[in-house]
C-alpha cells in the first residue's frame, strides 16, 4: 500500500478515496519480508484494512513513511502540544478562560505559568494575549492550556503583546511559515527587522519599528495565503523598492 | 454566540493608529472601499460588495388590499435578515439590537423620504394596490452594514420590474412577464447613506469604517442624502457630542461621495440593461471572475476515458445474474409467508438447515449478490445504452425511495403483478445503495 500511497503523493484527493492492500500485491517468500508500516497523519484514516481520505487536499509524503492530507482551513480544531495565541477573556478564581477561535474556551490555570505560586500570582489581565500550549484537547472535554512546559520554564510562553497588531490568517499559511527553512520567513527577513509570533490557530502577532511598517508586514502576510511563490516574491520586491 | 472580546493590544494599536491618521487597511480618511455591483437573473435582485462586506437584496411584489387610511398608495415593506453566515456573532431568530436598529434607519431612509411614487402602485383604489417588498441579506459582515444596505436596496428597487397591469371597467387583468413587458417602478430620488465613524472624544473622523474599527469608536453619524443634496435622513449614535461645523462638514463630504456612488450605480444599471437586451449572459454566475487562484492550485490530473464502454459491458456481462424473484408467496412454516428475493432467507425457519453456519453463509451469500446486483446498476447509470436486463432504474440521485422505477416488461423474473412488492424490494436495494 505504500508504494501505491507514494505514486499518488502530491496528488489532489478527494474525501472518499481509499487506499486498500490490492491482491497482486505478490510477497516473496524467498527474501526476508518486513512489515511494511504507514503512519497516517491528519486527513487520513484508517477503517479495517483500508486508508480512507476524508479532507479534500494534496497527499503529502515524508520519507521514510509518513503520509498526510494537506488541506486549507481557517478555523482551528485544538491539539495537543500545539502552541497558540489565545486572548483572556475571564478571570474568574484560580483559572482564565482563554478564548483561541475554537468552539469553546480553553482553561488557563494561574499556577501554569513560570515562577507562579500561589502567593506570586502571574500579570495577566482580561483581554491581554498569551502564547500557550495545550495539555489537553479531547473532543469531548474543556481544553487546557500551559504556559509552561514539562521542565517547568516558560520557552517562550506567556502573556506578550504590547504595541504590536493581532490577525488572523489560514491555518495553511501559519504552518508554511513554521517549517524549518520556510521561504516567506526568509523573504520577510530581508524587508523589515520584526517580532513575529505565529499561533497555530491562524492567529499572528507583528510588532515592528514604526507603525507603518507594522501595517505592511500584516497586509503582506494577509495577502500571500492565496499567492503563489512567484507573485509573492514579486510582491516582496515592489515593497522593498518602495521602502528604499 | 458571544463577540469575542477585542484583546488590548489590538484596541491600542488601532487607537495609535488612527492617531498617527494611518488605516489598516491604507485608506485615506475619507476613502471608500473598493465597491462593486452586480445583478442577478431576476430582475431586483442585487449583490453588493464594499471590500469584503457583501450583502443582497431582493424585491419582489404582491397584490393587497390597502391600508384603511391611505386607500390609493401601495405598500412598502423592508427587511434586513443577518444571517449567521455573515458574522459568528448574529445568532438566527434572534432580534438583536443592531437588526433593530439597521431595519429602523433603511425604513427611515427609504420610507420616508418618499423615494418611491406609491400613488403610482395603485391598482384599484380601496381593493388592490402593489405591496412591494425588499429583502436584504447580509452575507458577509466587515463593516459600516448599514451604507451597503441602503445601496442594495435601492439598486434593487431601481433594477426591478413589475408586472403589467390593465382595467378596463371593473376588470383587472395582470400580465405575465411573457404577455407584456413588465414596467419599472417610478423613482423620484435615489437616496444613499454615508457612515462616519468619530474618535478621539469626536475631533477625529473615519468615513466607512472596516469591522475592527466600528469596534473601537467611539460613535457613529449616519446621513441619508440623494444626489441633488437633500438630506433625508441623519441619525448620531453612540451618544457622541458633535459640534455643529463637524456636522456641517460631515454633510459635505457625504454629498461628494454620494454623488459617486449615484454614478457607479447608474452605470451598473445601464450595463446590465445592455447586456440583457443584446442577449448577453446576465446574471450573478457571469460575474464571479474566472482563472482567479483561490486555493493553492494544482494541474489537472487525466483521467483515462478510452475503453470505458467496454470495459462497462464486461463487468456487466461477468457480474452474476439476479437472483430469482419468487411471484406468489411462499410458505414454508405456517404463518410466515415469503416474497421477493430469491428462495433464501434468514430467519433461520427451516428445519434443514438449523445450523448457524448455514445461516451465516446464506446471509453472507444474499448479502453478496445484493452488493452485487448494486454495483451492476451503478455500473448500469454509466452505460449510455442501457441494456433492458436490470429491473430498476433509478431517475434520479434523490434520496427519496419514490424515484425507483420498475419496467415489469422487461424480464420473466420481475412479475407485472408484484407491483407495491416490487417497488419494496426497489427500496429495499436503494436502502442497501445508500448504507454503502
Amino acid at each position: 500500500m505504500s508504494s501505491a500511497l507514494r505514486d499518488r503523493t502530491g496528488e489532489v484527493l478527494l474525501p472518499g478515496d481509499e487506499f486498500s492492500f490490492d491482491t497482486d500485491d505478490t510477497i516473496s517468500l524467498t527474501g526476508p519480508v518486513k512489515p511494511e508500516k504507514v503512519v497516517c497523519g491528519p486527513g487520513l484514516r484508517r477503517s479495517g484494512d483500508r486508508l480512507l481520505v476524508c479532507k479534500s487536499g494534496v497527499l503529502r509524503h515524508k520519507p521514510p513513511n509518513m503520509f498526510w492530507m494537506d488541506s486549507q482551513q481557517r478555523r482551528y480544531v485544538p491539539a495537543k502540544g500545539e502552541t497558540i495565541i489565545g486572548i483572556v477573556t475571564v478571570k474568574s478564581g484560580d483559572v482564565f478562560k482563554v478564548d483561541f477561535g475554537g468552539s469553546e474556551q480553553a482553561s488557563l490555570s494561574y499556577l501554569a505559568f513560570e515562577g507562579a505560586t500561589k502567593r506570586n500570582r502571574p500579570n495577566v489581565q482580561v483581554g491581554d494575549l498569551v502564547f500557550s500550549q495545550f495539555l489537553l484537547a479531547n473532543q469531548d472535554m474543556e481544553p487546557e492550556l500551559v504556559c509552561v512546559d514539562s521542565s517547568g520554564r516558560a520557552n517562550g510562553m506567556g502573556v506578550f503583546g504590547g504595541g504590536g497588531l493581532l490577525f488572523t490568517v489560514s491555518l495553511g499559511l501559519v504552518r508554511r511559515l513554521l517549517t524549518p527553512h520556510s521561504e516567506i520567513l526568509s523573504d520577510l527577513k530581508q524587508l523589515f527587522p520584526c517580532e513575529l509570533v505565529m499561533g497555530m490557530n491562524g492567529r499572528l502577532w507583528v510588532k515592528s519599528c514604526s507603525l507603518q511598517q507594522t501595517l505592511v508586514i500584516s497586509n503582506l502576510l494577509q495577502s500571500c495565503d492565496t499567492m503563489t511563490a512567484q507573485q509573492r516574491r514579486e510582491l516582496f520586491r515592489r515593497v522593498a523598492q518602495g521602502a528604499l | 454566540m458571544k463577540e469575542t472580546l477585542l484583546s488590548n493590544c489590538e484596541r491600542d494599536f488601532l487607537l495609535q493608529a488612527i492617531a498617527e491618521k494611518k488605516r489598516l487597511d491604507g485608506r485615506q480618511t475619507y476613502d471608500y472601499r473598493k465597491m462593486k455591483i452586480t445583478f442577478g437573473t431576476d430582475y431586483g435582485c442585487c449583490f453588493v460588495d464594499l471590500g469584503k462586506t457583501r450583502v443582497m437584496a431582493q424585491v419582489s411584489c404582491e397584490l393587497v388590499a390597502p391600508k384603511e387610511s391611505r386607500p390609493n398608495e401601495g405598500i412598502m415593506f423592508f427587511n434586513i435578515e443577518l444571517s449567521p453566515m455573515a458574522s459568528p456573532t448574529f445568532e438566527q431568530g434572534r432580534q438583536s439590537e443592531l437588526s433593530v436598529k439597521l431595519n429602523r434607519q433603511l425604513e427611515r431612509c427609504l420610507r420616508n423620504s418618499k423615494c418611491i411614487d406609491t400613488e403610482s402602485l395603485c391598482v384599484v383604489s380601496g381593493e388592490k394596490v402593489w405591496k412591494i417588498r425588499v429583502d436584504v441579506h447580509v452575507l458577509n459582515h466587515d463593516g459600516n452594514l448599514m451604507d451597503v444596505a441602503s445601496i442594495a436596496a435601492i439598486t434593487a428597487l431601481c433594477h426591478f420590474r413589475r408586472p403589467d397591469v390593465s382595467i378596463q371597467g371593473d376588470e383587472v387583468t395582470v400580465y405575465s412577464p411573457e404577455e407584456r413587458d413588465p414596467i419599472p417602478l417610478s423613482i423620484y430620488h435615489m437616496p444613499i447613506s454615508v457612515s462616519f465613524s468619530f474618535f478621539q472624544q469626536g475631533t477625529y473622523l473615519l468615513v466607512d469604517p472596516c469591522e475592527r474599527e466600528e469596534r473601537v469608536m467611539d460613535g457613529l453619524l449616519m446621513i441619508a442624502m440623494n444626489k441633488h443634496r437633500e438630506i433625508c435622513s441623519i441619525q448620531s449614535s453612540g451618544g457622541i457630542m458633535l459640534l455643529k461645523e463637524q456636522v456641517m462638514r460631515c454633510s459635505k463630504i457625504a454629498s461628494v461621495k454620494v454623488s459617486e456612488i449615484t454614478e457607479l450605480l447608474i452605470k451598473a444599471l445601464e450595463n446590465d440593461k445592455k447586456a440583457r437586451k443584446e442577449g448577453g449572459r446576465c446574471g450573478f454566475a457571469e460575474s464571479m471572475p474566472q482563472e482567479r487562484i483561490t486555493a493553492l492550485k494544482f494541474e489537472e490530473t487525466s483521467v483515462e476515458m478510452t475503453d470505458v464502454a467496454e470495459r462497462a459491458s464486461d463487468v456487466v456481462q461477468g457480474a452474476e445474474a439476479p437472483p430469482l424473484m419468487v411471484p406468489s408467496p411462499v410458505v414454508p412454516v405456517p404463518g410466515v409467508g415469503q416474497v421477493g428475493l430469491g428462495l433464501q432467507n434468514t430467519w433461520g425457519l427451516e428445519e434443514e438447515d438449523d445450523d448457524e453456519e448455514e445461516e451465516a453463509e446464506e446471509c453472507a451469500n444474499r448479502g453478496e449478490e445484493g452488493e452485487e446486483k448494486v454495483t451492476k446498476m451503478e455500473v448500469e447509470r454509466h452505460k449510455k445504452d442501457a441494456s433492458r436486463e436490470e429491473d430498476v432504474v433509478v431517475l434520479s440521485d434523490s434520496e427519496e425511495e419514490e424515484v425507483v422505477v420498475l419496467h415489469p416488461e422487461t424480464s420473466a423474473k420481475t412479475p407485472n403483478t408484484a407491483g407495491p412488492r416490487s417497488h419494496q424490494n426497489g427500496a429495499a436495494t436503494s436502502k442497501k445503495r445508500k448504507k454503502k
